[in-house]
């Protein structure tokens, strides 16, 4: 029986491998969707096949509770999809941090000499690692969702970097104290400290960041959700839990890295920099106002132009522009105009975001070019229609050394001839910065919602091809 | 429970730490390769199959624990389902929607349809 379970996971750890591998291409995406199924299938069939499993009626229970809450889930808006992905890394950090507390007290109870010193050091890491990703993921799905009593606004105070460490430094304290006394009396008492602990520095670890940083914080939940998912395979001696551990926490973390790279900061800097807050709106380029435009003017440039290159951010998102930009590459397109879409890697909520939604709206993927792919032909491009992004094209990180965003690669909106940016207003975007490129020669603002701007568009360019 | 387990098992868990070393090392040379297109539902899929925490809540869950021992089992199994159901079932909703050509424009009648603010 052991050998078939050893087998099952063996198996099952092929396909994840596969499944991720798969992932390479859009072609054969779904493919690794059912050999991620497949695997799953089988490991849970081989686990719950086991003797030691005796109580049926839990196991049934539970899962299917798990349907009830999962499917609904898996069917919200795109737009929510950041908000979902927080809210499964809090599940996934409640798991471990659960499983690791089961064992211990179990183990405490009828079997000390489990509670070896390999053992507890795992079981520490699970519990750590697993309560802090379920609050701190739960504060990044409510910061994503806008749940009214949690702040929006980074939230910072003096001391806070210390008082957050010191929080950690105290629960790995603790923690070390229960690796070297696991069966001491008091141990069962200091094991909720240590989770008590580690919630609150989810919590605390999540207040001070900004909305513009939650790409990259996602990246890291996911990562810190893997890990505890490993140290729990630790914990129970189950190697098919520390492969799947490692892939999805290796995963989270590349991620953070490419994240971290496409806004030219450190992780120590998303973590502990409150982003929001350092920065003072500076007045730039003072005299110097911003130019509107007509969508009549607009639709009469963009009738001209051969190339076309649309730099969504996450603003398109907001006012759900999404399928009247699709209306209007499609009536682009029937000129014979070469449209792309030019994707900034930290442009939405989580790393690829943005694709996920002109996917939705139907726009071919082969249409969609990633930031260092797209810059080489900006020169070219006749007209560059900015739509709800704002940082990923101000032109200040590459000249601006006092800029809160210097170094950070963008797409050169401003090198095209022409650049139209749809704003909704004339305040300063998500990381309090005046963006340059609004006050550039060649730029035209079309104040208004995206989604009724672009609209306008559509019909002026409709009726002009009429006549 | 045995003295012998005990004692062998300092070497289950070297053996513990090269399949984690060794999976990490595959995981950063399969997930580099994966489309930037992709990385939503790259974040979603890897959801779902690091919820394989759902075997060890299995077991927990159903062994002849104490029933506090078991309710945590339960709750942990109930997440890390939802995680699979939810992970597994959104990935595929997003990759169905990547095309090479769009869709006739007449037959768009899902506009705004599933995305209402």
């Amino acid at each position: 029986m052991n050998a078939l379970v050893q087998l099952a996971y063996v198996v099952a750890a092929a396909l994840f491998v596969m499944s991720l591998h798969w992932m390479n291409d859009p072609k054969t995406a779904r493919r690794g969707v059912f050999a991620g199924v497949a695997a799953m299938g089988i490991a849970v069939l081989a686990t719950w096949a086991q003797p030691v499993v005796v109580h049926h009626g839990w196991i049934i229970i539970a899962i299917l509770a798990g349907f009830a809450v999962g499917i609904p889930l898996s069917l919200v808006p795109l737009t929510a999809v950041p908000q979902r992905t927080a809210l499964s890394h809090a599940f996934g950090g409640l798991a471990a941090g659960l499983v690791g507390t089961a064992k211990y007290y179990l183990w405490y109870g009828e079997g000390p000499e489990n509670l070896t010193t390999f053992r507890m050091v795992a079981i520490v890491a699970e519990i750590i690692l697993g309560y802090l990703t379920f609050t701190g993921s739960l504060m990044a799905a409510g910061k994503l969702q806008e749940v009214k009593w949690i702040p929006q606004r980074p939230v910072t105070y003096r001391g806070q970097n210390i008082i957050n460490l010191g929080l950690l430094a105290i629960a790995a304290g603790v923690g070390i104290a229960l690796v070297a006394a696991p069966t001491a009396a008091w141990a069962p008492l200091a094991f909720p400290v240590v989770i008590a602990l580690a919630l609150l520095f989810g919590v605390l670890l999540i207040i001070p960041i900004g909305g513009a940083d939650m790409p990259t914080v996602i990246a890291i939940l996911n990562s810190y959700a893997g890990l505890s998912a490993v140290a729990m395979g630790f914990v129970l001696d189950n190697k098919l839990l520390i492969t799947a551990g490692a892939l999805d926490g290796s995963s989270g973390l590349i991620l953070a890295i490419i994240m971290c790279k496409a806004m030219n900061r450190s992780f120590a800097n998303v973590l502990f920099g409150a982003f929001g807050q350092v920065q003072q709106a500076k007045q730039l380029a003072p005299g110097k106002d911003y130019k509107a435009e007509t969508t009549e003017g607009a639709a009469q440039v963009l009738e001209q132009a051969s190339l076309v290159v649309i730099v969504p951010g996450y603003g398109m998102a907001v006012a759900q522009a999404q399928h009247k930009v699709r209306e209007l590459y499609d009536n682009l397109k029937k000129r014979g105009i070469t449209v792309k879409f030019a994707i900034h890697p930290v442009a939405g909520r989580m790393p690829g975001h943005m694709n996920v939604l002109l996917a939705e709206a139907d726009i071919p993927y082969t249409d969609l070019v990633e930031m260092d792919d797209i810059n080489g032909d900006m020169p070219q491009c006749d007209v560059a229609l900015v739509v709800g992004a704002n940082d990923v094209v101000n032109p200040a990180a590459r000249s601006d050394k006092g800029s809160p965003i210097y170094g950070m690669p963008i797409i050169d909106a401003d090198k095209a001839r022409t650049v139209f940016a749809i704003k909704r207003s004339k305040r300063p975007g998500f990381a309090g910065i005046d963006n340059e490129l609004y006050f550039n020669d060649k730029t035209w603002m079309l104040f208004g919602d995206a989604k009724k701007v672009i609209g306008d568009l559509v019909k002026q360019l409709s009726d002009g091809g009429m006549h | 429970m045995h003295p012998e387990q005990v004692a062998t098992a300092p070497f289950d868990y070297w053996s513990m730490v090269f399949v984690f070393v060794l999976a990490t090392f595959i995981g950063v040379g399969v997930i580099r390769r994966v489309s930037r297109l992709l990385h939503t539902p790259l974040m979603s899929i890897t959801n779902a199959i690091s919820a394989i925490a759902v075997v060890g809540s299995i077991i927990v869950t159903g062994s002849d624990y104490p029933p506090v021992i078991r309710i945590m089992g339960a709750v942990a199994l109930f997440a890390s389902m939802t995680n699979i159901v939810s992970g597994f079932l959104i990935t595929d909703r997003m990759l169905k929607m990547f095309k090479t050509t769009p869709h006739p424009p007449p037959a768009a009648p899902r506009e705004g349809g599933s995305d209402k603010p």
